[in-house]
């Protein structure tokens, strides 16, 4: 028997908001194979959520064994430390506090990180998840170095070098696959990225590095210290 | 033994709890879930390929059971805790030198906490390198990041507890870049998050409320949704 219809598959949500199928003839619809691969939740999924919640509790029992949770002097309002440090998550914005004004700093930066995550699924550019160069290269180059260049000059007045330097390598990597001929399985991989990939990746690693500096860098008066001299 | 298990299974008590007998065929299984109210936020069924450990990580449930450890450790602390400047700090010495297994509770609770917020980042990461965020499921996105700032907020509004020095300073620090919001707005929210100009007495009862009981709450109402969203549409 001939099929019914046909599913087609098309990576590119954009051309194929939704699957139609057009059904002939007086049978009734039935689906060949089965395109999902199902297992029942008990015991699967369940078992295995028990396992993971298990081991990370034995996980953090070990720990709180080992290393108790720090607690210092009464607090005491005239006497600040040096450096007054906020918890570690915060110890990116606070190097940031270092560079730029608070209210770029503490506000506007934060910001705009917290909106464009936000906006992040609604931003549909690139829904075909096409790589930067495989289409429009000479476009897209100018794009990626302009933006990338303005950043740069930017950091560099106002002495971001934290940022500046994972800033220039993140464009280095990324635009190397549209120079180079002969790519190997790396370039190629790289070469396919899309744009919001490398946005978040460059977002990703300046957060990791600000973060590090500010938790093991950073000594009184925010001068750098290295962590095995010592850590504040 | 074995009989004397299978007698208790299929008794009227236990059917009345639990409506289903042991899971051994997959109809008993498909009831296990859905007769089960806390497993019933997961489908009878599902994709094999989410199964696959180095897909998710397992990063959003094991981010969920550290909240669940944290509510655990947290409400048993609250026996021990008076959010007053006169007893805060005294408290956290008893809890280290008093009470039995105290500083043990309290090591729990902080290295959940630090662990809690880092693993959330870690599942936002996952999120998006795996490209989940795709319609239908991007206002599931957004509910994560208002989760994944709840979780900071939770975590440092439980900084202040202590009060010690540690604690003190890291909130004057956050605190006083929260002033830099132009339009006189800065101070406003400072002076209310605060009760007041300065890390006082207000100050700590105000964390402690917010910590204990508003944003907890507000975390696992948002979860719930989360939850819930993430398997109408479509599950992982
Ligand atoms: C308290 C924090 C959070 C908890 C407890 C949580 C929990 C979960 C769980 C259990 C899942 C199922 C799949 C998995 O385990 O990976 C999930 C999926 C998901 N989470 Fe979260 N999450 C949290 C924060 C976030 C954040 C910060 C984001 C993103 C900004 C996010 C976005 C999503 C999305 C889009 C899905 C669907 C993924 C898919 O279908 O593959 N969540 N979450």
């Amino acid at each position: 028997m001939s099929a019914d219809f046909r599913a087609e598959k098309n990576p590119d949500a954009g051309a194929v908001p939704k699957r139609v199928a057009f059904i002939k003839g007086r049978t009734a619809a039935r689906v060949r194979k089965e395109d999902e691969d199902l297992v029942m939740t008990v015991p699967h999924l369940v078992v295995r959520e028990a396992i993971a919640f298990m081991a990370m509790v034995i996980v953090l029992a070990l720990l709180s064994l080992f290393f108790n949770a720090p607690l210092e002097w009464i607090a005491n309002p005239e006497h600040t430390p040096n450096p007054a440090k906020a918890p570690w998550y915060f110890l990116g914005l606070q190097e940031l506090l270092h560079y730029f004004p608070p209210i770029v700093a503490g506000v506007i930066l934060p910001a705009l990180a917290v909106i464009a995550l936000i906006v992040i699924p609604y931003f549909r550019v690139n829904v075909k998840r096409e790589g930067l160069w495989e289409s429009s290269r000479r476009r897209n180059l100018i794009g990626v170095c302009a933006v990338a260049g303005i950043l740069s000059v930017l950091l560099f007045l106002y002495n971001v070098y934290a940022m500046l330097i994972p800033t220039l390598i993140v464009a280095a990597v990324m635009v190397t696959p549209a120079f180079v001929r002969r790519q190997g399985r790396i370039l190629l991989w790289l070469g396919s990225r899309p744009l919001s990939w490398w946005i978040m990746t460059w977002f990703v690693i300046v957060v990791v590095v600000l973060t590090a500096i500010g938790t093991l860098f950073r000594g009184p008066e925010w001068s750098w210290t290295w962590p095995w001299k010592e850590i504040y | 033994m074995r009989e004397t298990f299978r007698a208790i299974t299929r008794s009227q008590a236990w059917r009345s709890v639990f409506r289903h007998g042991l899971p051994l065929s997959n109809r008993t299984r498909a009831e296990a879930v859905f007769y089960n109210f806390f497993l019933h936020v997961h489908p009878a069924k599902v994709r094999r390929r989410s199964l696959k450990f180095t897909y998710t990580w397992g990063l959003g449930g094991l981010s969920a059971g550290l909240f669940i450890v944290l509510v655990a450790s947290g409400a048993l602390l609250m026996l021990y805790y008076r959010p007053s400047v006169q007893q805060a700090y005294g408290d956290m010495k008893d809890l280290q030198f008093v009470v039995s297994s105290g500083q043990f509770l309290r090591n729990m609770h902080r290295w959940a906490a630090h662990a809690m917020v880092a693993m959330v980042f870690l599942h936002m990461l996952r999120v998006f390198y795996t490209g989940s965020y795709r319609p239908p499921k991007e206002f599931n996105w957004v509910i994560g990041v208002v989760l994944f700032v709840f979780t900071v907020l939770l975590s440092y509004t439980g900084y202040l507890l202590p009060w010690d020095q540690l604690a003190y300073w890291g909130i004057s620090v956050g605190t006083n870049m929260a002033r830099s919001v132009p339009f006189g707005l800065g101070e406003r929210i400072s002076f209310l998050l605060l009760g007041g100009n300065i890390v006082g007495e207000n100050a700590l009862v105000r964390f402690y409320v917010l910590h204990c009981f508003v944003l907890p709450v507000a975390a696992m109402v948002l979860m719930g949704i989360h939850f819930w969203r993430v398997r109408k549409d479509g599950g992982v």
